[in-house]
């Protein structure tokens, strides 16, 4: 029992991490119609940007410049690395994605994949090759509930998590600006006869999904500190397939498949020799999907690009 | 004048829809476009919504302002045009009052949305009733009614519908057109095309014929309706 909880507690914290990330591809796909292969790397770029930001405010705090304790700088790395990482992603969307709108998809899946690449080059050529350690930022404190060893960094990590996700469907149910995404991610073609101007919702769709991706690489800092700028492939890889999983475009989706592509991971790791992991759990995601082609939350409709 | 539109020309592809159409609208009007299948009625209105690509020799004024000049979305939250797009295309996903909500989203006159909505209510009580049911299933008369009022929330000076009688039994189409001539009576301009020539001329002033792409006829709806030619094509005989 105590090593199952052990596992769930786990499971949450890489499913948190999962699911942000995903988010931002179902937002983007629910949106525009196409997956942005460079989400990834965006993490990637989030998590730098986080690094100089946080290097910055610990520096300033450490010539007294300004006197932040370091919780408060965690939370401020968060969000400033937020926003410049959107700024990011509307970047992407506008010198990538927008010529692109009325090309076949397959070429913006090239694009998406040409644009990561070159995230990781200029990183590579502005930073070099010597990997940098995400600041410390919260000091570990371990809890042992019942024979169940938390930490605050995990605790934190899910907590975070589920808030951005709980504000972000607030967001998008409440505010007119999340209204015209739900209609762009119905029907497409309708939206500027609204009045709507469709490019500002795209970019709004990116930004936010790039907010989250920002927001997943710095919560993954405090836990993981090591970055390269290859960091996003893998993470964001495997969050791609918990957006299918989830149901292409289903942002409650994204979310719930997230968590429970943790839970397969971790799960599979418990009981299989760990270099078994990734084989088992998404040997399990393809059965899943066989049986749901459309993913757990996905639906059938599909957005009408003409008028 | 209200919208003048001068050597309209539109292409799909290598496909020419409009040969070079002339039409104009003077304010207040209820005007009408009747064709049949594939005539290029609805690439019309896209034209005049700005959702297609016009020819270089077209052009389009409205309100004395170059419509060229403006982006589709801007065509409806600057100037005041609104589409009823073929179909009805709701949101099916949003409620309807989330779709009343969201033609107005860029509107700048806000202080005037509560009127606007109290005459969709008034022409459409039935919205009202309806307000927090999905538009995806609504029956077919309520989902057009939702598409008139949606439209006239995003912009009041010209509304332009597409086939608005499509769908509907006759007598929800003479409530419909009932409803129409409300809203013109409160000021909107209204052009529709229709393929329900009858009951298109019946409720417009005058009329433009369209074959092929090109306006082939045009005139007061009653001389419409009693020349020959548009007897034997489009008001069975
Ligand atoms: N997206 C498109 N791509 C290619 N050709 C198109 C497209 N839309 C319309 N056309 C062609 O342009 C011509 C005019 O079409 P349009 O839809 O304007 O006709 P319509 O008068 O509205 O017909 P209907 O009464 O059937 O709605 C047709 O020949 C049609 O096949
Ligand atoms: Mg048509």
């Amino acid at each position: 029992m105590t090593y199952f909880l052990q596992n769930f507690v786990n499971a949450l914290q890489w499913g948190s991490f999962y699911a942000l990330i995903a988010l931002g591809y179902s937002m983007v796909y629910g949106v525009l119609l196409l997956f942005n292969f460079a989400h990834g790397d965006i993490f990637m770029v989030g998590s730098y940007i986080g690094f100089f930001v946080a290097t910055g405010l610990v520096g300033l705090s450490a010539v007294g410049v300004i006197t932040l304790p370091y919780w408060l700088i965690l939370v401020l790395t968060i969000l400033i690395s937020m926003i410049l990482t959107a700024f990011v992603g509307m970047l992407v969307e506008r010198v990538g994605y927008r010529p692109l709108r009325d090309a076949p998809r397959a070429s913006a899946a090239i694009t998406g994949l040409m644009i990561g690449v070159i995230l990781e080059t200029l990183n590579l050529i502005m930073l070099g090759a010597e990997r940098y350690k995400f600041p410390e930022l919260l000091q570990t404190e371990i809890y042992e509930l019942g024979g169940v060893s938390v930490t605050n960094k995990k605790i934190m990590i899910v907590f975070v998590s589920l808030l951005l996700m709980y504000l972000l469907n607030l967001f998008v149910m409440k505010t007119k600006w999340g209204m015209a995404m739900r209609a762009m991610a119905y029907d497409f073609a309708v939206v500027p006869l609204m009045g709507i101007p469709l490019n500002t919702i795209a970019a709004l769709t990116f930004g936010l999904g790039s907010a989250l991706a920002a927001a997943a690489s710095i919560l993954f800092g405090t836990a993981y500190p090591v970055m390269d700028p290859y960091m996003g492939v893998t993470i964001g890889w495997k969050a791609f397939v918990a957006a299918i999983l989830g149901g292409r475009g289903s942002i409650v989706g994204a979310a719930v498949a997230g968590f429970i592509l943790g839970f397969i991971e971790i799960f599979s790791a418990s009981v299989f020799p760990s270099t078994y992991r990734d084989l088992i759990a998404y040997s399990i995601i393809l059965f899943i999907l066989v049986f749901r082609p459309h993913g757990l939350f996905g639906q059938e409709h599909t957005s009408k690009l003409r008028l | 004048m209200l919208l003048s539109v001068k050597n309209l020309e539109v292409s799909y592809g290598n496909i020419k829809a409009l040969h070079g159409i002339n039409f104009d609208i003077e304010e207040g009007e209820i005007v009408c476009i009747i064709g049949a299948n594939g005539a290029g009625k609805s690439t019309t209105l896209r034209a005049i919504s700005r959702v297609v690509p016009v020819g270089p020799d077209s052009s389009m004024t409205f309100m004395g302002q170059n419509l060229l000049d403006y982006q589709a979305d801007k065509v409806v939250s600057k100037l005041g045009i609104s589409h009823v797009p073929e179909g009805r295309r709701l949101f099916g996903n949003l409620t309807v009052k989330e779709n009343l909500q969201l033609a107005t989203f860029a509107r700048k006159d806000r202080e005037k949305i509560p009127s606007d909505l109290e005459l969709v209510f008034s022409i459409f009580p039935r919205l009202e009733e309806r307000i927090t049911q999905m538009a995806g299933t609504l029956s077919g008369g309520e989902q057009q009614m939702l598409a008139v009022g949606r439209a006239l929330m995003s912009g009041r000076k010209l509304m332009i519908l597409d086939e608005p009688s499509m769908g509907l039994a006759p007598l929800l189409m003479l409530d419909m057109f009932e409803a129409l001539k409300k809203i013109n009576a409160e000021g909107t301009t209204i052009l529709l095309v229709e393929q329900n020539a009858r009951l298109a001329l019946r409720f417009a002033q005058r009329g433009y014929v369209l074959e092929t792409g090109e306006v082939v006829l045009s005139g007061p709806s009653d001389e419409l309706a009693n020349n020959p030619e548009v007897q034997k094509a489009y008001l069975g005989g």
